[in-house]
């Protein structure tokens, strides 16, 4: 009963260890404010049409990403947040200027249904394994070994068990 | 040319169609149990109707099948012949090539346009269905389901090709004297194999679908038909790992912008079915030992069809904007339709077939191989579910609330990578857990070397100077890295353990040497030691991608003697050279490479103008070593200066990118390999003791 709990309770840490380890992958955005010129230039498109980020547009003579890049630069000197940049660019150029969907409105909804799906198949995969798990149960001999000696048997179900081959042949 | 292009072309779909249409037949008499009767003149004066065997009537589907390949053959060469032959009168030469354009790109021609790329498809499905009718008698049953399935996906092919989107359309009006030349973007070497290359793969995937097709459709006894299936599924999944990769580095020597994953939507529709393919790849052996997912298998096989011709949907319809698109055309609503049709089919042979599909769900416990293998399956689709909504929701916020937004790079780093870097803990958890059941000892056990080597390279990165935070605030590039780096020793050390665990016993018991062991384990399970070297890949290659957390470049205007330094090198412009050809004129910047204040070797980035269409090029020098990759991009000249301006990456371990791909596709290659014998049954050793019932459960002690 003891064992039943620890081996539960060993669960449960594990499970919250990984749960928080997933929250922080998720909720982790940059936040260099040395390097935010080059953060919110890779968070913006360039609008010539090359459809390559602002930050990494590398066509010399590009008639767009030189301005935009002044006007950024110009914007961070001003003092401005991140959402004031994001709108006034959003304003100027339209929507699709932004590298990513904002988290309002509809927007929001490209950043909810990822994890939302995930969390589902996540939950519906523990229900599916909870509901197939069927406890511990002697499984039947391997055919392989049925015509083997009982001692060979022993041997060869050993090498098995320590190469995880045999009858559970392949990957 | 151009006539006999279109009449083979019309050839092949007559044939195409016939297959379909006799071998549906043949295989419903089959299935009926009735012969075919038709009435001839011999028999209709005699008042009997001619009975024709159903199993004759199937295998003249079948060689109509084979005749069909014959015919497309000939409407490839026909338009290969006439690039060759600068047969401009043909608009499909005429914009897609010229006269000084060189041999093998003028090969290339054959994919670079919508109608070109349509007919490589047909050429490389009739390719496919071929060699899958030639090896019918493999199970003439199955085999002749299979390929009257692929008959219809082939008639729909050459139907587009025939009547929407003909290759050999001739130019109305005076014929030019020369052609508008070949995109210059494909003019690199590894655009004469990554096209095809990705085409094997993507077309690939219609021989498993019809395999799974037609074993549903025939109620297909027992599991056979999957191994012949996974077979397939793992072929057409290495051509479409390597056109993928291959489309990579060409993206990262041509593009230069610095990076090889743009995360363009035409790059997410080639990886989608990848990713439903891999799930498959793993979740079959469920069915196979099991008995398990049975339902889950066939869907994921219809799934990853339906993701290909999504994707040839995305590329062909103008949907997305992508730098890979053709040119907007009529046949994405071909595509629609024949999509919709093939879901419907599906689910209807699903719903009339699905009592076939009984699984016996059973796991014993909830730790153990077959676990992870679900989770694995959740991850993978997961992963693909994201990719197709970063995809397609530009359109669907254009439908619901009018406005496009972009999807990019910054979406994709948030969400998808921290799903890769689970995958990535799967694949290093999945082996190390027995089938069947596992005990805490067994785990604590087989878990302590690989915690030790992840929190070793923890420790190791951050006295190395590697830091996830910066400036009080978790760095998420650099987070990401770490946390990469850490699983990829884990699982690395997982895997070297079960080959070093394996090997031992062998050794052990036949005195060989552990080197010899181990190939004598992997040759005798090439399929589970291959797969762990298919593994070892994939770490390999993460490191690789993981090293762009710490990318750095610098861009400068350089005149003669200037310099800039980047990381251990410093660059020093020696001069300009110029050169020029029938295809194209271009520009050299000479750079001197200095290391430790001495010149280590001469850097030659290159801009090149292409004469027949006036388009700029760019073609990046690369200098690689295992620790990075010194990458520089010749931009042009500042036309205010007259000043070359140089732009130079330091892109650390990107190398192992490429590497990682070697180590994958041999891999693979050993897991195709046939086994040589059971694993056990040379290790005869003498008797000791009694065997008792635990031994013989299995699983890890």
């Amino acid at each position: 009963m003891r064992s039943a709990s620890a081996r539960l309770s060993f669960w449960m840490k594990a499970a919250q260890a990984g749960a928080l380890a997933v929250a922080v992958c998720f909720s982790l955005g940059a936040t260099d404010a040395n390097s935010r010129f080059n953060d919110l230039g890779h968070r913006l498109m360039c609008t010539c049409g090359c459809a390559q980020l602002l930050g990494e547009c590398n066509h010399v003579g590009c008639p767009e990403s030189r301005r935009e890049r002044e006007e950024l630069k110009a914007a961070i000197a001003a003092g401005k947040s991140d959402k004031d940049i994001f709108d006034w660019f959003a304003a100027k150029y339209g929507a699709t200027v932004l590298a990513a969907p904002t988290t309002q409105g509809f927007d929001l909804l490209a950043w909810i249904a990822p994890f939302a799906v995930f969390g589902a198949a996540l939950l519906g995969t523990i229900l599916l394994v909870r509901r197939w798990s069927v406890g511990a149960t002697l499984s039947m001999p391997d055919p392989d070994l049925a015509s083997a000696d009982p001692d060979e048997r022993v041997r060869l179900e050993k090498i098995r068990r320590e190469t995880d081959s045999g009858s559970d042949r392949g990957f | 040319m151009a006539a006999f292009g279109s009449f083979a072309l019309l050839i092949a779909l007559a044939l195409a169609a016939y297959n379909l249409l006799a071998g549906a037949l043949a295989l419903r008499l089959i299935a009926t149990g009735q012969p075919l009767t038709t009435p001839t003149s011999k028999n209709r004066s005699l008042g009997t109707p001619a009975r024709i065997s159903p199993e004759r009537l199937a295998d003249t589907a079948r060689r109509a099948g084979m005749a069909s390949f014959v015919a497309v053959t000939a409407a490839a060469f026909a338009l290969v012949w006439s690039v060759f032959s600068d047969d401009f009168s043909i608009t499909y030469i005429l914009e897609h090539s010229n006269r000084a354009l060189p041999g093998a790109y003028k090969f290339s021609a054959l994919w670079s346009g919508q109608e070109g790329s349509l007919l490589l498809w047909a050429w490389l499905l009739a390719a496919y269905g071929f060699v899958l009718r030639l090896t019918h008698k493999t199970d003439v049953k199955l085999y002749a389901y299979a390929g009257t399935i692929l008959a219809g996906i082939q008639a729909f092919f050459l139907a587009i090709l025939c009547f929407a989107a003909p290759p050999f359309a001739l130019f109305q009006g005076a014929v030019p004297d020369d052609g508008n030349g070949l995109n210059p973007l494909l003019q690199y070497p590894e655009m004469v194999i990554h096209p095809p290359m990705l085409y094997l793969g993507y077309v690939g995937f219609s021989v498993p679908f019809a395999f799974a097709l037609g074993a549903l459709m025939m109620r297909y006894p027992g599991e056979r038909w999957i191994k012949v299936t996974r077979v397939w599924t793992m072929v057409t999944w290495l051509f479409l790992t390597c056109g993928i990769f291959l489309g990579m580095h060409w993206a990262y020597a041509v593009l230069g912008w610095g990076g090889y994953w743009g995360w363009d939507p035409v790059e997410n529709a080639s990886f989608m079915p990848w990713l439903t393919g891999t799930a498959f790849l793993h979740s079959v052996m469920m069915q196979e030992k099991k008995g398990m997912m049975k339902s889950w298998n066939v869907w994921l096989i219809f799934t990853t069809f339906l993701l290909t011709m999504l994707g040839t949907l995305l590329t062909r319809a103008g949907l997305v904007s992508s730098v890979h698109a053709f040119a907007q055309s009529s046949i994405g609503t071909w595509f629609v339709v024949f999509m919709g049709m093939v879901l419907a089919v599906c689910i209807f042979t699903y719903i009339l077939q699905r009592s076939h599909m009984q699984s016996e769900h059973q796991l014993e416990s909830l730790v153990s191989r077959e676990s992870s293998f679900l989770f694995n399956n959740l991850v993978l689709l997961t992963a693909c579910f994201v990719i197709l909504w970063g995809t397609l929701f530009p359109i669907l916020s254009e439908y619901v609330v009018g406005s496009k937004v972009t999807v990019g790079a910054p979406f994709y780093n948030r969400v998808a990578v921290p799903i890769g870097l689970f995958l990535l803990f799967l694949t290093g958890v999945g082996p190390l857990l027995p089938w069947r059941a596992t005990s805490l000892r067994a785990i604590r056990r087989n878990f302590v070397l690989p915690s030790i080597a992840l929190w070793a390279t923890v420790i190791v990165c951050l006295v190395a100077g590697a830091r996830p935070w910066k400036d009080g605030a978790l760095d998420a590039g650099n987070f990401y890295a770490l946390v990469a780096f850490a699983l990829s020793a884990g699982v690395l050390t997982a895997i070297l353990s079960e080959f070093q665990r394996g090997a031992g016993v062998i050794s052990r018991q036949t005195g060989r040497n552990l080197l010899a062991a181990t190939w004598l384990l992997t040759r005798r399970n090439t399929r589970r030691y291959g797969g762990y070297i298919v593994h070892i890949g994939v770490v390999v290659i993460v490191i690789g991608l993981a090293g762009a957390a710490f990318n750095r470049n610098v861009e400068s205007e350089m005149a003669l003697h200037d310099k800039i330094s980047i990381g251990p090198y410093t660059l020093v412009e020696v001069g300009a050279t110029q050169d020029s050809n029938a295809n194209y004129n271009s520009e050299y910047a000479l750079l001197d490479v200095y290391k430790d204040g001495r010149k280590q070797f001469q850097m030659t980035p290159e801009k090149r103008v292409y004469l027949a269409s006036g388009q700029p090029q760019t073609m990046v020098a690369i200098h690689s070593v295992p620790e990075w990759d010194l990458y520089v991009v010749y931009e042009g000249t500042n036309p205010d200066t007259g000043q070359p301006i140089i732009k130079a990456f330091l892109n650390p371990l990107v190398g192992w990118i490429w590497a990682g791909l070697v180590v994958l596709v041999l891999g693979t290659l050993v897991a195709l390999v046939p086994a040589l014998s059971p694993a056990t049954a040379a290790l005869r050793v003498p008797a000791r003791t009694a065997p008792t019932e635990p031994a013989l459960k299995g699983g890890m002690a």
